[in-house]
């Protein structure tokens, strides 16, 4: 199978008063119709890295790669009429916070229904009935209130559905996840979870999960990447996360308090100058 | 006697249609020494019990009692000399434009403390902050050092108790880690009190001695550590969260 994405050494340069400052500093990897994760602490570059991969990178910041390309389109060359045709259509992305990533004085159904005609057009009435059941697709009970409710008048779980919802009516080739359960209540997580998984599976989606738990993207994906000031220092396959070579994975790893554990006080995490040259 | 007793506690926001009853009948104790958690979802009143122990929020029903004191409200200045509170969110919970000597030295003020210069760096050194911090702003502190200034500055009036609200929820697992150790350190040097809300069930079963677990502002059960490691939890609710904190199942793994 060949693969959906190739990743060949982003860089992200952001210039700061003390000269430019790289946080995102030669990320590679490849990417097929797969789960990959990429784990890290708060600035390590794994959302810089996500949203670098749809052309996201916040000005005044600069990403360079020796090769970017999705689906043998070069994104290092792509017009804004490219982006266009790329974004939320062929790589869609789900945000952390439902609440700030939804239009406030849109209702759900205006929103989702805009998405889907942008880009198949149509009648509204049958964009409409796609909205629907793209709704009852992500698990929501009473889809008819969801579809004509306001942001503010859901729960954050509720929210993060519409959201996923709204991400995946296009029917998108890769899904740039970054933090999607983050601000959820752990039950409510795993359906959300779920719901990613099983489109995953249906869909032949490739998804790329941007997390900061450890725990639970080993649980989900197939593979993960973990990143440390702005480099990965160590891939490898979820299952084999316990056998961990890397002491930063390592340190991640035990630093957890576990619900068995009896460890006092918890392990913590030892810095090394060295992992971040 | 326990330390903090609470009976059948309500609480409600609004009136008429509009009426929520955030805490509804919720009763616990919690002895000299001891942590005691709680753990819930968002929405389940686990934090507005906190806050209604320490009148942030109203008490409609119900008594608190502290070393067998019923509680007036307004709070005396004495009871906030006993009882202090670590907030959720440290980027939101220290005043932007006051340094941290600011921060620390405005309890000290209120209740006519005397060597503020030694208590304050004193209270830096005990949160592994050390001197070099006492004229920063908050904006020059990262999340982990954020909070333990707030927990400095719990830490500087010498309470006997410290409600723990989600101290750690907006950190860095391994900054989390950190943070638990220090809270864990000085419960024991100094004989404190705990009482810790988080939804994280692996947080509190490290921390606590005793947790309740609670749902739509009601208490569900009451387990002791050794009841959530061996998973004898009785109600379907508590069993849930031990599932899930155990992660993610594949639908294929769970059949």
């Amino acid at each position: 199978m060949t693969p959906l994405l190739f990743v060949d050494n982003l860089r992200i340069t952001f210039p700061t008063r003390a000269g430019p400052s790289e946080v995102v500093r030669g990320v590679s990897f490849t990417l097929g119709r797969e789960r990959l994760g990429i784990v890290g602490e708060s600035g390590s570059g794994k959302s810089q890295t996500g949203r670098a991969l749809l052309g996201l990178t916040p000005p005044p910041g600069v990403a360079t790669a020796d090769r970017l390309e999705f689906d043998g389109i070069d994104l290092r060359q792509a017009t804004p009429a490219t982006w266009r045709s790329l974004r939320g259509i062929r790589i869609s992305m789900v945000m952390q916070d439902p609440k700030y990533s939804l239009n406030p004085v849109m209702t759900i159904g205006t929103q989702i229904v805009e998405a889907y005609r942008t880009q198949k057009g149509g009648a509204r009435h049958a964009a409409r009935d796609r909205a629907m059941a793209m709704l009852e697709a992500v698990q929501i009970r009473d889809p008819k209130r969801v579809f004509n409710a306001y942001p503010h008048e859901l729960s954050g779980g509720m929210g993060q559905r519409a959201m996923i919802a709204m991400m995946l009516i296009t029917e998108p080739d890769l899904l740039i996840a970054d933090e999607p359960t983050s601000a959820l209540d752990v039950t409510v997580q795993l359906e959300v979870l779920a719901i990613l998984d099983r489109l995953v599976t249906d869909r032949g989606m490739g998804l790329i999960f941007i997390s900061h738990d450890l725990r639970l993207v080993s649980t989900f994906c197939d593979r993960v990447l973990v990143m440390y000031a702005g480099r990965i220092v160590e891939e490898l396959q979820a299952t084999d996360l316990a056998h961990a070579r890397h002491p930063y994975t390592q340190g991640l790893f035990t630093c957890l308090p576990q619900i068995k554990g009896n460890t006092r006080p918890l392990k913590t995490l030892l810095r090394d100058q060295a992992w971040a040259t | 006697m326990p330390l903090i007793d609470i009976q059948g506690l309500d609480v409600t926001f609004g009136s008429g249609a509009q009426l929520v009853r955030a805490v509804r009948g919720v009763s616990l104790q919690v002895g000299q020494g001891e942590a005691y958690g709680i753990v819930g979802e968002s929405g389940s009143g686990k934090s507005t019990v906190l806050r209604a122990i320490c009148a942030l929020a109203p008490t409609s029903a119900g008594s608190i009692r502290i070393d067998g004191e019923t509680l007036s409200a307004p709070r005396p200045a004495a009871f906030y000399r006993r009882v202090q509170m670590v907030f959720q969110d440290p980027y939101a919970s220290l005043h932007p434009r006051h340094t941290v000597d600011r921060v620390l030295a405005e309890p000290l003020a209120i209740h006519g403390f005397s060597n503020t210069e030694s208590r304050i760096e004193q209270a830096l050194d005990d949160v592994g902050l050390g001197k070099g911090f006492r004229f920063r702003y908050p904006h020059q502190l990262s999340g982990g050092q954020r909070q333990r200034v707030a927990i400095a500055r719990a830490l500087i009036l010498e309470p006997k108790i410290l409600l723990l609200d989600e101290p750690t929820s907006a950190l860095d697992a391994s900054i989390q880690a950190e943070v638990l150790n220090l809270l864990d350190r000085i419960r024991a040097e100094r004989g404190l009190t705990y009482v810790l809300v988080s939804h994280d069930l692996a947080v509190v079963a490290h921390m606590c001695d005793r947790l309740m677990v609670m749902q739509h502002g009601q208490a569900v059960e009451t387990l002791t550590r050794a009841d959530l490691q061996a998973a004898r939890a009785t109600k379907p609710y508590t069993q849930a969260l031990l599932i899930a904190s155990e992660g993610y199942i594949r639908s294929g793994a769970r059949a």
